[in-house]
Order: C-alpha cells, then structure tokens, then sequence
C-alpha cells in the first residue's frame, strides 16, 4: 500500500477505536511530557547558568600573573620553590598579543582614590574598563551610558558605591566629580634622596625607584552599572570605572606597585595582573599553554567550564532517564493496545488478506497505527511538556517575586528537544509496534474468518 | 488438536473454463469451502497443484498469492464481511487501496462498481444501516472492484432469505454474462445452484463425487 492509504486507513482506524486509543495516546504523551518537562529544566538551568557566566566575559579570557610564590590559585600540598617570571610589562604584552587567536591584551589597572562630590569625600577603587567590555553583557540594562570613546574623561559607578554617594543613584549621571591619586613619577636623577642606607646596598642603583605625587583629575559621570566588568581574577572590587586608556594616562600608583618594587624594581611599570582574551573559548588552553612557556603563572575558567559541562551532562542524563521511564511505561500501553487490536480485528485483517493485502501491507498498517499514535502523543507530549515548564518556571518566579529577586527562565524548550521528542516518541512506538504487527500479518486468512 | 492428519481436500481434479459458472455442492464438512479457499488463493495445498491463468497458485511466495487474491480472484463471503467502520463507498475502494491503484482512478471505478449492484445512493452508508441483501450486493461491488477473472462466493445466500438470495444469484448470473467473469459458487442448496450454475460438481468428504 501507498503510505498515503496506509496513514488514511491507520488514522481512520485509531478514531474508531477513540477511547482505547485516546488513552494509549495520552500515555504515550504523559511520557514525552515528562521527558520534555525535564530535559527543558536541564537546557533552561544550563542556559541559565551559561547566561550569567558567559555575561562575566569570563570564558575567553586568560588571567596573567608573573610567578610569585605565593600560589594563589594552585595549592599543592608540596610547592615547588617559586619560579622566577620575566617582568610582567609592556614588551611581555606585545609579545602576548602576538599569540595566535589572542584578541586583545590589556593590563589590570587598579588604584586607591577618593572621589569628592558635593563636598563629601569617599574612596573608591578605581577600575580601568576596555571599549570591549561593553559587549561582555556586564553593562546590559545599565543606567546611563556607556564611554563615549575610549579617551573620555567619564566614569562610571558601580552601584553600591553610587548609593553611598547620592540618596538616587540615577540623578548622578551627567554630574561631575573630583578624583584624587597618587602618580607615580619617574625620579629626575639616580642615587638622590635615599633615606634608607640599606635600601642603597641592596638595589646597587639597578633602579630610579619612583616618587609618589598627588594629583586631581575631573571626570564626567555618564552611567551606573551593578556589577564589576574585570572584578574576577583582580585585586579588589572596582568601584569607579573609567576608560582603559584614561587609567593608563594618569600613571597612578597600583596598589601592587609596593610588592613589586620590592621583589624587584624594574625601569617601566609592570603590572600584577594582565587579561588575554582569545577568539574563542575552545582556543583558551593553547594560548594558556604558550604564555605559561613564556614563564608566566596564569588562571582561566576552562578547568571550571568543564566541569560544569561534564555535571550537566550527568544531570541531563539523570532526568532523561526519569523522564524516559515514563515513556518505557507508555510504550508497554502501545503493546497492549496493538495486541488487543489484533484480536479484536482478527476478521478484519482476514478480509485485508482475502482482498489481496499482502503479510507486509498489514504489518506495515499496524506499525503505522503505532507510528501515528507516537506522532500524535509526542506532539501532545512535547506540548503539555512546555507547559509543566512554563509552569515550573512561573512558581519559581512567584517565590522569586515573593523574594524581591529578579525572574528566571529555569525552563527552555529549544526547537532540537521539541522535534527530537517527537521523534523518539515515534521511534519508540514504532518498535513497539514491531512484536504486535509481526504477530497481525503472520495471521492465517482461513483461520481468521473462520470464527464469527 | 491431535496429530491425526485430516484430508480435507483429498485426490480432487477438477477444471474449471473461462467464463464458466460452476456450483460447488456438498454437506457441510464435504470440504468444499476449503477447495474454494485453495482455489481463491487463501489457503495452501500440502500437495498437489493448482493452476489459474497459467499459474501454480502452490508454487506462488505469500506476496506472489496476496497480488492474485487482489489482481485475479475476487470473493464473496457469506457473512458479507463489509468492514463495519468504513462506509460501503470506503469498503470498495479498500481493494484498490491495497492494488495501489492511482487516486483519480479509484472514485470512478467504485462508481463503477456500486452501479452494477445498484447500490450507488447507499454509498456513504455504513453496513451496519444496510440490509442483508445490500450488505451483499455491496461485498459483491467489493469483490469486483478490482475486475477479477475468477470471482468465488462461499454460500453468498447462507444469510440471506431466499427470495434475497435469488436476487444475489441472479446478480451473479447477470456478473457472469455481461463481464464474462468466472464464477466458482460454494452452496448446498441444490435447488438454486442447478437453476443458475452452468455446472455442478460435488465434494463428498474431499473427494469430488460427481462433477
């Protein structure tokens, strides 16, 4: 039979029969539903998750410290004796950026300040932001403005640090405000004004050293924003931002610049942490392993990443495997009803055979009815599946709601789980048709219209 | 039950002629239902052959039978067995569902069909709102759907009174003489078959008796 008649007649056959069917269907559907519904929280939590961090601008970024001894981030219990590291500077940053699938490297630049506004001062850590960490997701939603180019004298506040400055936070933006550092100025002459006779030994006139001198600086308020675009993987939560370059101009003091003198002065500044972004997260660990050759310490998230995909896939996995309990469960239905069936029909598939139906034209009409019923109850699955989603996701964010936090998606259906659910629904009904239409076609004619 | 052997259809040679309408006489258990089976492509023999248009129905694989039983012979049944979901439009195109016959040809030829059992304004009914006869006209407008060379009804009139039941006969009759079909009818009723077979053979306990 032409697959055309075969569906007609397997379609036309299972609305006979509605109730039985209907309830065969339903199983089927109640299965696919709960295989949706928890694959939908395993993609939405994930997305969830995968959101929040790729808005931290984290996945593609490599942290670069010099070797200090101090193994912040690796804890063995049997340290190696500390490496010695070239001077984390601006030649090791050319040569960084020289990597291939490096995009861009930019120095960690932190200092102390105090900021005075309306006559009050506050300090503040001053964080320098690059142009590029405008599309990392940090400043979505953010009030005001981001820099309007990368030499702007502007800032912008972090929120927690804008509230003690203004009863509202929002009426700041546009305001100016005086800035307070301390830079860091090259001495004039060497051998000058060392107070320390010890000090003198030490160095033997290897460096200038550096004087420290106040300054003031105005800069405009363009925006406000909740969290800290650089504030992982640094020293100290950033709490003004200004343009990269702008922090760079102002040579002021790091607040690493004190370890670092004293580990070993160096004539251009070097800088505690460098951040290397590469092209693609996937690219992360080569990058990671020639800057780590080039006798630097470094940190990113991979290791982290990994991790994280390796427990969503074991979560995935997990609630798969409910979910498709229910559908194994269903599937016996489709057996009981297709066995049923053939001895209901008995006579019918005789008059099938008498009228010239092949064995395979009835195995084929029995594996479609199987087949339709799975059609049917997966689309009817993956839809009642969404919507137990919709309707997790809606009584989480009423409790959310009751807890003055902001709403989540903790469920999501992507197009691949909906038509994949729907296939394996048929799938599945399909081989449980097979023991029930084997059975119909091998079914002899004389016998099955024999019997009244 | 039991593994005695029993003969059905034993030692029978029998040839029936194009265009023939032969009876099929005997007591019930005589066998001759299950020489019609045989012959209608339904049931096998363990030995022995049986050729219709030139071909050994024995010797045939399943698919190879199933084509004759839709391309070759057409059958009748007493019990009609219209199936009871489909309307009787639905029941004769169901033959050229299985023939794989193109759509557009499949309405005209059921068309076809129902007007030679004038049954054309009962076509959207289901059997169960047809009457005896009709449900057997219609099974008869099935079984010809396909314009079969053979056409064999088992005791068509079994269900039937008899006036309805002359009515079927001669409807074969007529089926017989304007298409030229073969007709090969299984009944015990006597009577009816010498008034409208052109021959008459009879099976006594699977043989044939006298043919």
């Amino acid at each position: 039979m032409k697959i055309r008649d075969l569906t007609e007649l397997a379609a036309r056959n299972l609305r006979e029969a509605v109730l039985r069917n209907a309830l065969t269907t339903l199983g089927i559907g109640v299965g696919v539903a709960s295989l949706v519904a928890m694959l939908s929280l395993g993609v939405g939590l994930q997305r969830l998750v995968a959101q929040h961090l790729a808005r931290t601008g984290l996945f593609n970024a490599i942290f670069v410290m010099p070797h200090s001894g101090f193994r912040r981030f690796e804890s063995r219990p049997n340290p190696a004796p500390p490496k010695k590291s070239p001077p984390l500077d601006e030649d090791a940053m050319q040569a960084m950026a020289r990597l291939r699938n490096v995009i861009e490297v930019y120095p960690q630049i932190r200092f102390l300040t105090e900021a005075r506004y309306g006559g009050n001062s506050f300090p503040a850590i001053v964080g320098g932001i690059p142009l590029s960490d405008r599309s990392g997701g940090a400043f979505d939603g953010m009030e005001g403005r981001f820099f309007s180019s990368p030499t702007a004298d502007e800032a912008i506040l972090q929120i927690g640090f804008a509230r003690r400055i203004a009863k509202n936070p929002a009426s700041l933006v546009g305001k100016e405000m005086a800035v307070r550092y301390a830079e860091r100025e090259p001495l004039a002459a060497a051998g000058g004004k060392k107070s320390s006779s010890a000090a003198d030994a030490s160095t033997k006139g290897a460096s200038p050293g550096f004087s420290i001198v106040l300054r003031e600086t105005q800069l405009k308020i363009v925006g406000i924003v909740k969290t800290d675009p650089e504030g992982f993987g640094h020293f100290g939560r950033g709490q003004l931002f200004v343009p990269l370059r702008v922090s760079e101009k102002l040579h002021a003091t790091q607040i690493s610049d004190l370890r670092q003198f004293l580990h070993g002065p160096t004539p251009q500044p070097t800088y505690s942490t460098v951040t290397v972004r590469v092209t693609d997260p996937s690219k992360v660990a080569a990058v990671e392993a020639a800057i780590k050759k080039m006798g630097f310490a470094t940190f990113s998230l991979l290791d982290t990443t990994r991790n994280l995909r390796l427990f969503f896939a074991v979560f995935d996995l997990l609630l798969g495997i409910f979910g498709g309990l229910a559908l194994v469960v269903a599937t016996l239905g489709i057996v009981n009803t297709l066995v049923m069936a053939i001895l209901e029909r008995r006579r019918e598939i005789g008059v099938l055979k008498a009228l010239g139906a092949a064995d395979r034209d009835v195995r084929e009409l029995f594996f479609s009815e199987a087949g339709v019923m799975g059609f049917v109850g997966g689309i009817f699955g993956v839809a009642l599946g969404w919507a137990i989603g919709r309707a997790l996701t809606f009584g989480t964010d009423v409790y959310l709601h009751h807890r003055n936090l902001p709403p989540v998606d903790i469920s999501f259906v992507p197009w691949w789980l909906a038509v994949g659910a729907i296939l394996f629904a048929v799938a599945v009904s399909l081989a449980a048709g097979i023991y029930p239409a084997s059975r119909a076609a091998r079914l002899d004619p004389v016998e099955a219209l024999r019997y009244e | 039950m039991g593994e005695a052997l029993i003969r059905a259809v034993d030692d029978v040679t029998l040839s029936i002629h194009r265009g023939e309408f032969l009876a099929l006489l005997g007591a019930s258990g005589s066998g001759k239902s299950t020489l019609l089976n045989l012959m209608a492509g339904l049931d096998r023999p363990t030995s022995g052959a049986i050729f219709a248009e030139g071909r050994d129905l024995a010797a045939l694989d399943g698919r190879e039978l199933a084509r004759y039983r839709s391309q070759t012979a057409g059958i009748v049944f007493q019990a009609f067995n219209l199936l009871p979901r489909m309307t009787l439009e639905e029941n004769v195109e169901l033959p050229l569902r299985l023939a794989e016959v193109e759509r557009r040809e499949r309405a005209q030829r059921v068309r076809e069909a129902l007007e030679r059992v004038h049954l054309e304004k009962r076509r959207e009914h289901r059997p169960a709102e047809l009457s005896g006869g009709e449900q057997q006209r219609g099974a008869i407008a099935r079984a010809l759907v396909n314009r079969p060379a053979i056409l064999f009804a088992d005791e068509p009139t079994g269900n039937l009174d008899s006036a309805t039941g002359v009515e079927i006969l001669e409807l074969l009759r007529e089926i017989n003489q304007t298409l030229g079909a073969t007709i090969v009818l299984v009944t015990h009723e006597r009577p009816l078959a010498e008034q409208f077979a052109g021959r008459l053979a009879t099976m006594q306990d699977g043989r044939l008796a006298a043919a």
